[in-house]
This record gives C-alpha cells, sequence and structure tokens, in this order.
C-alpha cells in the first residue's frame, strides 16, 4: 500500500501548477474564485490556451492526438487547474462525444470532429432528455427518418446546457418504434446551424440562462452523421455515462470550495467572535472535510484499479461528489448570514460586484447554492445512480 | 500509488479468513464470550500463522510489519468479529513495549508476545502517581484483566506493571460489544518505568486506532454482506424485499459508507507511519473521526432492514452492528 504520487507524477503536478501561474488569465480566475458569471468568451479563452499547450486533450490517447495521460495524470490536472481557479472544461466536446466517436464513430468523423474538438474550434452540446424522458431516458421521441443521404429530425430536446454557445449538438433519437425502446435509438451529430433548430433559453433559480429548449422542425442531417450503426445510439449512450469516471467526482474543485468556506468563515463574525471559532458551524464543516477526504482517497483507488473497464465506481463518486458540492455551498451561503439575501443577477459580473451590499464575496453565496441544487438532479439523478448501484453491484 | 497487497500480505489475510471461516463460527464466538471471554486455542493459532510476531520487531523474533501490513489482519479479524486480545497485545502493548521499553524490557516481552506466551494491555492512570510508585485508576482498560503485564501511562511517563503486582486490583467484565475490558485500581503499584514514557505509547495508540479503523472496515463490510444476503432471501408481498426501491437505495448508502471508511482506512494506516506527530495524529483523528460515524450509520441501517430478525441476539448481524456501533467509542478512549 502505497497513497504517494511517484517523482514523475509530482513533477507533472509542479509543471501544470506553474503554467497556471503564468497562463491562466487573472480576470478569468478571479470570477472563478469570487463566484462570477463566466462568459462564453471565457471559456474559450482558457481552452485556447490549453489547446495550444496540447493539454486540452492531453487525456487522450495518442493516436487521436492525445497525449496519453493516466487517469493519474489526468487527476493531477483537474485538480491542480481547479485549485488555480481555472474554469471547468466544457466536457461535452473533450469528455462525452470525443471518446463515443473514438470508439464507435467512422474514420471520417474521427478525423473531422476529433481534430475540431482538439483544436478548440467546435462548442459542442447534449441533446439527450426531453419534456417527457428524464430518469425514463430511453422512452425518448425525437424522430429520425431517413430519406436517401440524410435523416430528417423532428422533435424537443431539454436542459440543454449552455446550447445557446453550441455549435454542435450530440443527439438520441428515435429511428424505430419497433421491438424495446432501447433498441430503437441512434446516435446522430447535429449541425446547430441547420434550418429547423431553435434554441429557447430556459432561467434557472439563479435567474441565469445556463439550460434551453432546443426544438428540431424537420431537420435535414446528413447520414454520414450518424455514429455506428442505427438502433445502436442507447449501447453508445451508456459507454459515454461510464467512461467520465473519476472526473465527475469533482475533487479538485471541492477542495478550492472548502478553502473558500474556510476563508469566509474567518472573516465573517458570530456574537463576537470568527464564525469559524463557532463549534457548530465548525462540526458541519468538517463532516463535509472528512467527507470530501475520504472521496479523494476513493478516487485515487478508482485510479489505481485502471484498466478495468468503467463501470459503475462512477456512480458512487457522482453520488458523493455532488453530496458533498452542495454541502459546501450550502456552507458557504450560512457562513454569510443575512447578506445571502440581497440579490440581483448584475452583481454576478466582476464590475457589477462592488456594487452588492454586505461582504464583497457575499453576493453570489445564495445564487449558487440554488444553482447547485442540479448537480444531485442531472446526469443521471442521484436516484438513478444508486438504481445502478443497487443493481450493478449489489445484485438487488 | 498502490492500494494492493503485497504477496505475503494476501497470503497472510487469506489464512486468517480460513481460519476464521473454519474455526471461528458465530456459535463458537458466542461460546468464547459467554466463558473465559477469549479462546486459548484460537490465540494459539494467531501465534503459528505469524500474526502474533506481525508487529513485533525483526531482532524480537517479528516480522516488524507496520500500519500498512496491519490493515488487512485488522480487516480480517473484523470480518470474523473475533474477539481475542490481538489489538490490546500485539499492536498496543507490544508496540508500546518496542517503541518506549528498554533492551531488556524487550527481549522480555516481546518475543513472548510473537510466541503466544504473553498478553499485554495499555491503560492510562487517572491519579497521582510519585516516583515508580503508582496510585490510582483507570477505566475500561481494553483486555486489561487477563494480561501478564500492562504498559500504564502515568501522566508524562510510562511504566510496566505485572498484572499479579501487589496493590493492583482489576476488576474485569465483559463489553456490549463482546469483548473484554477491566478498571484498574492502583494503591502503590511499583512500576517499572519505560523510558520512552507517554510520547512513544501515543504514537502507538495513534497506530492502534488505525488498526481499529481497518478492523471497522472489516465488519463493515462483512455487516453489509449479511444484510445483502438478507434482503435477497427474505420474502413479503411475495417477492424478496430487496426488490424494493426504498432498502436497496439504503443497502446503496451502506455500500458507499463502507468505501469511502475504506479508504479512510488506508489514510489513517498511512498517517500512523507519519514521523511527524502532529500530522500522525491529524491523519488519524480524521479517519477515527469518519469511521466513528459511518460505522454507527451502517450499524443501524443493518439492524433497520433485518427488522425484526436485527434485534434479537440470535443473528450474527445484530452481533457486528453491536460491534460497529462501539467503534466510535473505543476509538475516542484510544485517542
Amino acid at each position: 500500500m502505497d497513497l504517494h504520487y511517484t517523482p514523475e507524477e509530482r513533477a507533472f503536478r509542479a509543471e501544470v501548477r506553474a503554467f497556471c501561474a503564468s497562463r491562466l488569465p487573472q480576470d478569468i480566475a478571479r470570477k472563478v474564485r469570487d463566484h462570477r458569471r463566466l462568459d462564453k468568451s471565457d471559456y474559450v479563452r482558457w481552452q485556447d490556451l490549453l489547446a495550444e499547450r496540447g493539454w486540452l486533450t492531453g487525456h487522450w490517447p495518442r493516436e487521436f492526438g492525445g497525449l496519453g495521460w493516466s487517469p493519474v495524470d489526468n487527476h493531477i490536472f483537474d485538480e491542480e487547474t481547479a485549485a488555480a481557479g481555472a474554469p471547468r472544461l466544457i466536457p461535452f466536446g473533450l469528455n462525452m462525444v470525443a471518446p463515443v466517436i473514438m470508439a464507435f464513430g467512422s474514420k471520417w468523423q474521427q478525423d473531422h470532429y476529433l481534430s475540431r474538438i482538439r483544436e478548440n474550434r467546435d462548442w459542442w452540446c447534449q441533446g439527450y432528455s426531453e419534456p417527457g424522458s428524464g430518469s425514463d431516458l430511453a422512452s425518448l421521441k425525437t424522430r429520425a427518418v431517413r430519406e436517401g443521404d440524410h435523416y430528417v429530425v423532428s422533435g424537443q430536446k431539454t436542459w440543454t446546457t449552455l446550447a445557446q454557445h453550441a455549435d454542435m449538438i450530440f443527439c438520441l433519437v428515435r429511428t424505430s418504434t419497433e421491438g424495446r425502446k432501447q433498441e430503437g435509438i441512434s446516435f446522430l451529430l447535429i449541425d446547430m446551424r441547420s434550418p429547423g433548430v431553435t434554441v429557447r433559453p430556459i432561467l434557472m433559480l439563479d435567474e441565469e440562462h445556463e439550460v434551453n429548449e432546443v426544438f428540431f422542425d424537420n431537420v435535414k442531417v446528413p447520414s454520414e452523421n450518424l455514429v455506428g450503426e442505427e438502433g445502436r445510439g442507447w449501447t453508445y449512450a451508456k459507454f459515454l455515462l461510464g467512461h467520465e469516471r473519476t472526473g465527475i467526482a469533482g475533487v479538485g474543485a471541492s477542495k478550492r470550495e472548502l478553502a473558500a468556506v474556510k476563508d469566509i468563515a474567518r472573516s465573517e463574525r458570530r456574537g463576537g467572535r470568527p464564525l469559524a471559532d463557532d463549534p457548530l458551524f465548525a462540526a458541519r464543516l468538517r463532516e463535509v472535510e472528512l467527507e470530501l477526504m475520504a472521496l479523494e482517497t476513493t478516487v485515487m483507488r478508482v485510479l489505481a484499479s485502471r484498466g478495468k473497464a468503467p463501470g459503475p465506481e462512477a456512480s458512487i463518486l457522482k453520488i458523493k461528489g455532488t453530496e458533498i458540492q452542495q454541502a459546501l455551498t450550502e456552507l458557504a451561503m450560512d457562513a454569510v448570514g443575512e447578506y445571502a439575501l440581497p440579490f440581483d443577477p448584475e452583481w454576478g459580473t466582476l464590475e457589477g460586484a462592488a456594487r452588492a451590499p454586505g461582504p464583497s464575496y457575499a453576493a453570489p453565496l445564495a445564487a449558487r447554492y440554488f444553482n447547485y441544487r442540479k448537480v444531485t438532479i442531472y446526469g443521471g439523478s442521484n436516484e438513478i445512480q444508486r438504481n445502478i448501484v443497487a443493481q450493478m453491484v449489489l445484485g438487488l | 500509488m498502490n492500494f494492493s497487497l503485497t504477496e505475503e500480505q494476501q497470503l497472510l489475510a487469506d489464512s486468517l479468513a480460513r481460519f476464521v471461516e473454519r474455526d471461528y463460527t458465530f456459535e463458537r464466538r458466542k461460546a468464547i464470550i459467554h466463558g473465559e471471554g477469549t479462546s486459548a486455542e484460537a490465540w494459539a493459532t494467531l501465534a503459528e500463522l505469524g500474526l502474533l510476531a506481525l508487529p513485533i520487531p525483526a531482532e524480537h523474533g517479528g516480522f516488524g510489519g507496520g500500519a500498512g501490513d496491519l490493515l488487512p489482519v485488522m480487516q480480517a479479524l473484523g470480518r470474523g468479529l473475533v474477539v481475542e486480545p490481538y489489538l490490546a497485545t500485539a499492536v498496543l502493548g507490544a508496540g508500546a513495549i518496542a517503541a518506549g521499553g528498554t533492551d531488556a524490557q524487550r527481549a522480555q516481552w516481546l518475543p513472548a508476545v510473537a510466541e503466544g506466551r504473553a498478553k499485554l494491555a495499555v491503560a492510562r492512570l487517572d491519579g497521582d502517581s510519585r516516583g515508580t510508585a503508582l496510585h490510582g485508576r483507570a477505566g475500561v482498560v481494553l483486555h486489561g484483566g487477563e494480561a501478564d503485564a500492562l504498559v500504564v501511562v502515568a501522566g508524562e511517563a510510562a511504566f510496566l506493571v505485572r498484572g499479579d503486582a501487589a496493590g493492583l486490583e482489576r476488576r474485569p467484565y465483559r463489553t456490549i460489544d463482546g469483548l473484554r475490558a477491566a478498571d484498574l485500581a492502583c494503591a502503590g503499584v511499583t512500576g517499572e518505568p519505560l523510558p520512552g514514557g507517554r510520547a512513544a505509547v501515543e504514537r502507538v495508540l495513534d497506530r492502534g486506532r488505525a488498526a481499529l479503523c481497518a478492523e471497522a472496515v472489516g465488519a463493515m463490510e462483512q455487516l453489509n454482506a449479511l444484510t445483502l444476503d438478507y434482503l435477497k432471501t427474505r420474502q413479503q408481498f411475495g417477492q424478496p424485499i430487496g426488490r424494493f426501491q426504498v432498502l436497496q437505495h439504503r443497502a446503496v448508502d451502506m455500500f458507499i459508507d463502507a468505501e469511502q471508511s475504506k479508504s479512510m482506512a488506508y489514510v489513517a494506516a498511512t498517517a500512523a507511519e507519519e514521523g511527524d506527530a502532529a500530522r500522525r495524529r491529524a491523519g488519524v483523528d480524521a479517519a477515527a473521526e469518519y469511521l466513528a460515524r459511518a460505522a454507527r450509520r451502517v450499524a443501524k441501517a443493518a439492524i433497520q432492514l433485518h427488522g425484526g430478525m436485527g434485534v434479537t441476539d440470535e443473528m450474527p448481524a445484530s452481533h457486528y452492528a453491536k460491534r460497529l456501533t462501539m467503534i466510535g467509542t473505543w476509538l475516542e478512549a484510544l485517542q
């Protein structure tokens, strides 16, 4: 048993840290640390810098232009960039559609789309959920009808994260209504600029435009944009869900947020003493800290067992990781007391922050708390994750 | 980073598991608990398997194993709910003598422990001691009643005290989780100074807490396995109760608790070997706090999922639940 990193891994950590210190734009890091709103350009700028260094796709296999990082390298990268205040990488292209294209896509799809993702030229979004198909995703109804060399797609997707920025969407569509509902599903890549695609914003509890409804009205999609075989989309979707194994735990970002809560608790005062010295608050904080510490080692254990196919451990990391993320947003919100109450979306920007009442860190915290209620719902709700573990691990 | 066992560690854990399965059954354990409290036969087997020698330094007839080596052993003991004084003797008592004793003390006691000839315990005296004359009391000393010698911490000093020393009164009893413990009263007991003093013993107590964390993980894993069996076999409403989602989700949370606890047991085992006292303590404290809470959650859930059977003395699961419920209390007592 050895919980330590190798000298090479430690050197890589130092390299990532140095890169962040010199190249991560300060204004972006400030927004992330202070929980301000990030624009499309913030994500794109950071991802461009990484693409230039080859690190945007460092975890990709070499044959697809990656650097072949080990899962441990990738974990180190996540942890260091999160600690430095880098924005999260938009995962839809990099970590979601890319592995599917690598495993099941055509040569043309691999050459065309993978290089564009690697160079940060396309922003992807995910077309899975529909108004009538949430947890029961396989009941989805968006139809794709083959007509000669293209499909005609009609229907509606929803909860589509940042679709307003997207160039491309990967969709689960119904190509057959025969047999088991899972067997009539196909995996289609659709250009968001195609005639007939409409995006309508859905505002969240924090009044932010983060998700959308995407409507398809007789959208023509070239048949070369079908991934793999018709009717196998459900298999590819399941492959995708299990693929992103350890990143889903969000350990790096949670460590940064834990440190932020501690900072706030040292600045805030209750009953004439720092909030950090309040035994009730300290006990709540400690509980989350220990859970995070355990999760970090659990992630390491999953990393150390690499070579094994991605499996239901991703569900465990998702459940614990998201519970911790929510607990941290709640602690941060509670730490600022009544200054969690004043709200104006305008204070969510770097410039607007100065106009917020109360301490500068307080204004975004309640909005963030409400925003983070999503994490136990998206990506397969935590209840669905528990179903998966009950079935696949416990055999119930 | 590496979480796998070495071949030796695996062999040792496997042979211990085989012994437990064959000779330390639930019924056998029950007889031990209601009889002497420990089993001479089982103790002889632990010696034979080399388990008692595992944490003893090589120059005194042992294998010089650290917290990482103890982890799979303690896990297997936990899985079998073994009530023998392994922790008190081989980890704590022998550890304290190895870390803080004189050469003569080490030569006298360590080979004896390795060979299964001596049992030890560690006590912390609450009282007023002058020189080597010990006065005071120690409450709920783990396996303190049957120890041939006790390492007694008094203030900043530590002493070796014979079980039959004049002026030492021992009141042994069972504990609710199937172990033995004793209250000690010292009225002018003469102790042999242990030069390492309290600091040496504290280091060993941290290793003991790490070991107890690993034991708890073993017990949790076994309790979860028993609970799963029950969910798959117990029929109500014409189907196994494990078909019900509300019970499934509870079982998943028990599983996650055990996995997270296992991670913390690794953290504790790693920290326990740290040279720096503050870092050692911080790591073990964190794991102990985590394990205490998680073990209790798992115990409660297991009883609940077993329904009426979970509150009877007949079910092995109930006994795991009792042990796990009290793990946190023991961890605190060793702090």
